[in-house]
């Protein structure tokens, strides 16, 4: 027997339901339903517009099927599109008016929205469901020039620059899954750091899907101006259900001349469970506009959740010596499937970007790097390093790697660097010898593996991470 | 120290030891000699607990237990060592993480306190100098990366750190040019000690020129075909192995 061969139980710890009264939109998809959310967040016509022309393009769309991923036909007449938590008033004011279950929730989840015990340093927006329930240090930030708020609240506050920037980078006929966000896009996070401020603490987001046969697809946007820098995190929990959710987000970045967004992700949606029953589908769009000389963005990812997951955070890198990277890990177990991985379109001369994927395939998982780097006629010594790596634990599972690479400029550098490595029963045993638990030695060696990206998280995060990876790895050796 | 009882193991169903016995006491250094294929890997591996090796009949006593229902962390904190032979690589794992999480598994299983990440560093850095490893070492990712030698070296380091009570040292020699041999062989006997017992497994005599043993095996066929003093190696050197097997047989 195989000592990495079993991979079985392996404990959700964010799978708890709240048990908090909603109002939530019967199933269903048609144009009443999106002039109903429209309403409901009481939205300008522009808008609403705009969510009409998404929707119409939508059905004109066809899921794609190219990925590596086997999907059961979504049947998008049988979810929800709105839920949002009942408050005693329509919206609250300050986190006195949250509803305390709410705040419980978030404290489970190891988040503290209660600016007094809130990490130092960190302000975070909690999206529950359809609406972002608090946003904390608000003031702080306000001070700095720093807007960070629900998308809602933007659209009504700052109305200007929401229409200059929305759908600029990922436009509403983009792809399937965008323009349905663009669509029924309920809540998500606004960021603005205007020009020259470096952004006084780290920002954060979670998102958390708690109703049933409910879908997720909120909208994030940052605009980071002239010679401003970001660091945003996001992460993510849902209930253990025996059905499927939907989660299809866009993300779309404007990173001016000589700015800088670090944008990392700790992905931890329910997976489902050891059999594939339930979990989330996560369908995401995300993508980064360097358009001024010497903007730099950085997505690194930690995908440990959902049960599929269909996502490529891309940069398009139009600036002069603008720079993109992609850090990631990936773990598929059980029955999980990943599709992932990144695009950098090289424009600008001299851009750079750099890949390191690390992909993680565990129990019954399917996972799939796909790359592409694509240099343009314009784009003078753009270079690109691509590192890709695979690690086996078992042998039912699967890695597969898919890199696309199109220059289109005889003085581009581009390097592509592919391993494979079954987690080796001699690494196994050579930790057991020094006496180490097995269980421990796949987690230092996965986590060894992993070292590379980990190491590009905000220091809050890498923990997290750390941990993350451990609890998903449980059971993982017999 | 440890009492082997006709022990009979198979690899992918291949019988490999036939009825293996041999008695080791407490500080004494004995090397198993053979030709390749004569089972003694299989005797290192099946003693540590590697998987893939059936243990068919026999048992093996050690310090008083049965050491093959034990699992193989249980016997490296109950003092079990095995300087492999080709010690394998773990990238982005640093060395000397790996070993504070051994020690200090093996400390709580002995109900001692856990070292401390300071005591840990400044009790590892003494260490180090035994084998003339450089403090650098214990940044960089286990074996990734180290020459052969640094790799042999860095096995007898982590024994020195672990202080087991029985080493198994599978063909430490092999790979090693003489000087890192010397160097070697020169940690390996300042960890000489009365309640430290030693199995040095060689295909060759020159380990042992370095490495004086108290009693030499040979392990033909699965079996202990003949033991001596240090004199034996000398004839193996000189005359092989195959009149051994002659010799056993009349």
């Amino acid at each position: 027997m195989s000592e990495a061969q079993d991979f079985v139980g392996r404990e959700y710890d964010a799978g708890f339901v709240t048990d908090i009264e909603s109002d939530t939109l019967p199933p269903g998809l048609n144009e009443d339903v999106i002039r109903h959310i429209s309403v409901k967040k009481g939205e300008p016509d522009w808008l609403l517009h705009w969510r009409l022309q998404a929707f119409e393009h939508w059905q004109t769309m066809e899921s794609p099927d190219w990925a590596h991923l086997n999907i059961a036909p979504i049947d998008y007449q049988s979810i929800s599109y709105f839920s949002a938590p009942k408050s005693p008033k329509d919206a609250p004011q300050s986190l006195d008016e949250v509803d305390p279950k709410l705040l419980e929730t978030y404290a489970k989840l190891g988040i503290p929205l209660r600016e007094h015990a809130a990490l130092a340093g960190v302000a975070v927006d909690a999206v529950f469901d359809s609406v972002s329930v608090a946003t904390t240090f608000k003031g702080k930030l306000k001070d700095a020039g720093v807007i960070f708020c629900p998308i809602s609240e933007a659209v009504r506050d700052y109305p200007e620059l929401v229409q200059q920037y929305l759908g600029s980078v990922v436009p509403t006929s983009d792809n399937f899954f965008a323009a349905l966000n663009s669509a029924v896009f309920t809540d998500g996070s606004f960021v603005f750091i205007p020009k020259g401020v470096r952004c006084p603490m780290e920002l954060s987001t979670y998102f958390r899907i708690n109703a049933s046969n409910t879908g997720q697809f909120e909208r994030t946007l940052i605009i980071a101006e002239e010679r401003s820098y970001v660091s945003y995190l996001e992460g993510c929990t849902a209930p253990m259900r025996d059905e499927n959710q939907l989660h299809a987000a866009v993300v779309e970045l404007v990173v001016l001349e000589d700015a800088q967004i670090k944008y990392s992700t700790v992905q931890n949606w329910y997976p489902g469970d050891e059999n594939g029953v339930g979990g989330i589908y996560n369908f995401v769009t995300k993508r980064a506009e360097c358009r001024g000389a010497r903007a730099k963005v950085s997505w690194t990812q930690v995908e440990t959740g959902s049960a599929i997951t269909w996502k490529y955070p891309s940069c398009v890198l139009l600036g002069e010596s603008s720079v993109g990277e992609f850090y990631s890990v990936a773990l598929t177990a059980n029955c999980q499937q990943a599709d992932t991985g990144t695009k950098m379109i090289h424009i600008g001369k001299n851009s750079r970007s750099t890949i390191i994927s690390k992909g993680i395939s565990a129990g019954r998982g399917q996972q799939s790097y796909r790359g592409l780097v694509r240099i343009g006629k314009q784009a003078d010594h753009a270079r690109n390093y691509t590192q890709c790596d695979s690690l086996i634990l078992g042998d039912q599972c699967g890695a597969h790697t898919f890199p696309y690479i199109e220059v289109k400029n005889a003085t581009a550098t581009v390097e592509h660097e592919a391993t494979t490595s079954k987690i080796g029963e001699d690494q196994l045993f050579y930790c057991m010898q020094r006496g180490i638990s097995a269980e421990d030695a796949v987690g230092l060696i996965v986590n060894g593996f992993c070292k590379d990206v980990f190491k590009e998280l905000p220091m809050e995060f890498a923990v997290e991470a750390n941990r993350l990876m451990e609890v998903s790895l449980e059971g993982a050796v017999g | 120290m440890l009492t082997i009882e006709n022990l009979h193991a198979r690899v992918e169903g291949k019988e490999i030891l036939k009825g293996l016995n041999l008695e080791i006491g407490s500080g004494e250094i004995h090397a198993i000699m053979g030709p390749n294929g004569a089972g003694k890997s299989t005797l290192s591996n099946v003693l540590s607990g590697r998987g893939g090796y059936e243990v068919t009949q026999g048992r093996v006593i050690y310090q008083g237990k049965d050491l093959l229902a034990m699992s193989p962390e249980e016997r490296a904190w109950e003092g079990v060592f095995l300087a492999f032979q080709y010690p394998v690589e773990i990238p982005g794992v640093n060395n000397a993480y790996l070993l504070k999480a051994g020690l200090n598994a093996k400390r709580k299983y002995l109900g001692l306190q856990e070292l401390d990440a300071m005591e840990f560093m400044s009790m590892v850095r003494e260490k180090a100098a035994t084998v003339e490893l450089d403090a650098a070492f214990l940044s960089r990712s286990v074996n990734e990366g180290f020459s052969g030698g640094e790799k042999k070296r860095n096995e007898i380091f982590q024994m020195a750190v672990l202080e087991p009570s029985f080493a198994i040292l599978d063909e430490t020699d092999s790979g090693l040019d003489i000087d890192a041999l010397r160097v070697v062989a020169g940690g390996v006997n300042q960890l000489r000690s009365p309640d430290r017992s030693m199995m040095v497994v060689t295909h060759y005599q020159r380990l042992l020129d370095y490495i004086e043993p108290d009693v030499v095996h040979v392990l033909m066929d699965g079996q202990i075909l003949k033991t001596g003093d240090k004199s034996l190696a000398k004839v193996l050197e000189s005359r092989g192995y195959d009149w051994v097997r002659a010799e056993a047989r009349s």
